[in-house]
């Protein structure tokens, strides 16, 4: 099970995939905003997605799951 | 001399360039690991190799140069000294006159001012030759006394090929850049079993010291490598753009035209100040075709270092990378660029910063992390650089980020723009934000209050406008993005000839 963990502390403000979607290696997943830039996190690896663990407008600390993937 | 005498010397000189037993070589083999001698014909431009102390623990019989070799050769036709262990001598442990070969080869390079080497594949100390090995004069503590004493004398590069463990890790430590390879170098200073023994962690070889972890992680590796031929010509590129030492100025190459793959500036950077882009595209522009040697590449890497060529001329590049983590500066990213900046100005090689920074990070984990201790380094380690410096604010610069990245009063030799960056204390976004918050609050109709923010946004952009700053003088030049090689180019040129003391004193208090 591979997950997407946020980079850096701040908010989702969009949510690129859906559970079942394939996903390739390095393709943009979530997009955050933190220190008002835009901070897209990425699929280290491909996958299909499990499960999406936040919604637009939630705050996450950095090392927080955010995306799991199988 | 008789044919006899001769005879012998060649069959002992031969017996031990051997090095130890071959199940020892299997076993080398079995690693994907390059016997030392080898190592050595990868690392020096030809035959030309001179060793002193072959015969080092000869008498032992069962340790071969004692399990080092100590010779100078040459890499790209310059003089360098080398240290190497040989792992298939007791697994590269090292006994007194190990250390005594270690300490004379750096004897050697201090006295003929040329880079040192060091190959390290290593166990440790031999135990049972502590008292001769380990707390005297001459003992092991020696070696990294002396490596304290080179750095920034002459450049010191570590090739890990094996492993560093303990005391020996702080060989990597005290070098310029550690150059690791993947799956077989590891560094720590208790090895698993030990963690397991003395606090019950349970753990990987890999997982504790491994090459990845060093270079991703800890930030104790510099190059991770495939494989041993990939680190050796990784050392010989990074010494490429080094002079022998501190007295000397980096070599000059035939200057190259930038890839000619590479995307036109002015189409990489977005004009919205909150989109990323990718600043190795902006790199690959900028300078001379496959001349960046990146150091650091895979730790802290919202913020990129690396020595390039501009015209043949290196120039350390130290960039924002709005790509991941927003470009924003963390604890690593500055100690990262400290370090940089701080190796770029020991052998005169100038510096670039590429900037498109929105500042530091704020927030709990950072404040408990000491942000503020590790900007400080990086701030001051840029501030005390006396090799020509340029800053040259990409997109934007905002609050300590500009100081960081060499803002005008950090004395860069320029301080330069991009038509469309912005340089403020912070964003229009933050800081309408900040000065109209109650305001903002107490306009109840939502349209009206929308109103407010965006006129207020206005005029702070137009008090930012980088015209008004460059009529103030505070950047001293905005240059066109299809000019902008050339201007860079012309620029070092004429600030070669650049000489300052940075100030009189014993030494600064670093803020580490």
């Amino acid at each position: 099970m591979k997950q997407v963990t946020a980079t850096m502390a701040g908010t989702v403000i969009q949510v690129l995939v859906s559970a079942g979607d394939n996903v390739g290696a390095g393709q943009d997943v979530i997009v955050m905003e933190s220190m008002k830039m835009e901070v897209p996190l990425q699929a280290e690896a491909a996958g299909t997605v499990k499960e999406v663990k936040v919604n637009i407008g939630d705050f996450v600390n950095e090392g927080d799951i955010v995306l799991v993937l199988e | 001399m008789s044919n006899q005498m001769e005879d012998i010397l060649r069959e002992r000189m031969a017996q031990v360039e051997k090095g130890g037993d071959e199940k020892y070589h299997a076993k080398l083999k079995e690693q994907n690991k390059l016997f030392v001698r080898d190592r050595l014909k990868l690392l020096f431009d030809d035959e030309f190799m001179l060793e002193d102390g072959l015969f080092a623990n000869f008498l032992a019989g069962d340790l071969p140069a004692d399990g080092v070799v100590t010779a100078i050769g040459k890499v790209n036709g310059q003089t360098v000294c080398v240290m190497a262990n040989d792992s298939t001598v007791k697994a590269g442990s090292w006994g007194s006159r190990t250390v005594e070969k270690i300490i004379r080869i750096q004897e050697t390079a201090e006295k003929m001012r040329v880079p040192l080497i060091y190959l390290v594949d290593s166990a440790g100390a031999r135990i049972t030759d502590q008292l001769e090995m380990f707390p005297g004069r001459r003992g092991a503590g020696r070696i990294f006394y002396n490596q304290v004493k080179l750095s920034g004398k002459v450049p010191q590069i570590c090739i890990l090929f094996g492993p560093s463990a303990a005391g020996g890790a702080y060989i990597p430590a005290f070098c310029d850049i550690v150059i690791m390879v993947e799956h077989n170098a590891s560094m720590y200073l208790g090895s698993p079993r030990m963690a397991e023994m003395v606090i019950g962690q349970k753990v990987t070889l890999e997982e504790l010291g491994g090459a990845r972890m060093h270079c991703s992680v800890s930030g104790c590796g510099d190059v991770l490598a495939a494989n041993e031929e990939e680190a050796i010509q990784s050392a010989r590129k990074y010494l490429s753009y080094f002079p022998a030492n501190y007295t000397e100025k980096p070599p000059v190459t035939v200057g190259m035209a930038p890839n000619p793959q590479a995307k036109d500036i002015s189409t990489i950077v977005p004009e919205n100040q909150n989109a990323p882009f990718n600043m190795y595209d902006f790199i690959d522009a900028l300078v001379d075709e496959d001349s960046f040697f990146e150091i650091k590449k895979l730790f802290a890497q919202e913020l990129i270092t690396g020595i390039a060529r501009l015209d043949g001329k290196p120039v350390g590049i130290i960039a924002n990378q709005p790509r991941v983590k927003g470009g924003v500066l963390f604890v690593d990213s500055a100690d990262k660029a400290a370090r940089f900046i701080n190796l770029c100005d020991a052998y005169h090689i100038p510096l670039l910063f590429l900037a498109d920074v929105p500042g530091f990070m704020i927030g709990t984990a950072v404040e408990r992390a000491g942000i503020i201790r590790h900007g400080a380094k990086m701030i001051s380690a840029m501030s005390e650089a006396t090799v020509p410096k340029i800053s040259l604010i990409v997109r934007k610069a905002y609050g300590a980020g500009l100081y960081a990245m060499a803002g005008p009063a950090f004395e860069p030799d320029a301080c330069l723009a991009l038509p469309g960056a912005q340089i403020a204390v912070m964003g229009p976004e933050a800081a309408v934000n900040a000065v109209y918050s109650n305001k903002i609050q107490a306009i109840e109709d939502p349209q009206e209050r929308q109103a407010f923010i965006m006129e207020k946004r206005k005029e702070y952009q137009e008090d930012i406008d980088l015209y008004l700053l460059a009529s103030d003088l505070i950047v001293d030049g905005i240059v066109p993005p299809a000019n902008l090689r050339q201007e860079l180019i012309n620029r070092y040129t004429v600030y070669a000839s650049k000489r300052q003391i940075f100030t009189d004193r014993k030494h600064p208090v670093y803020p580490v």
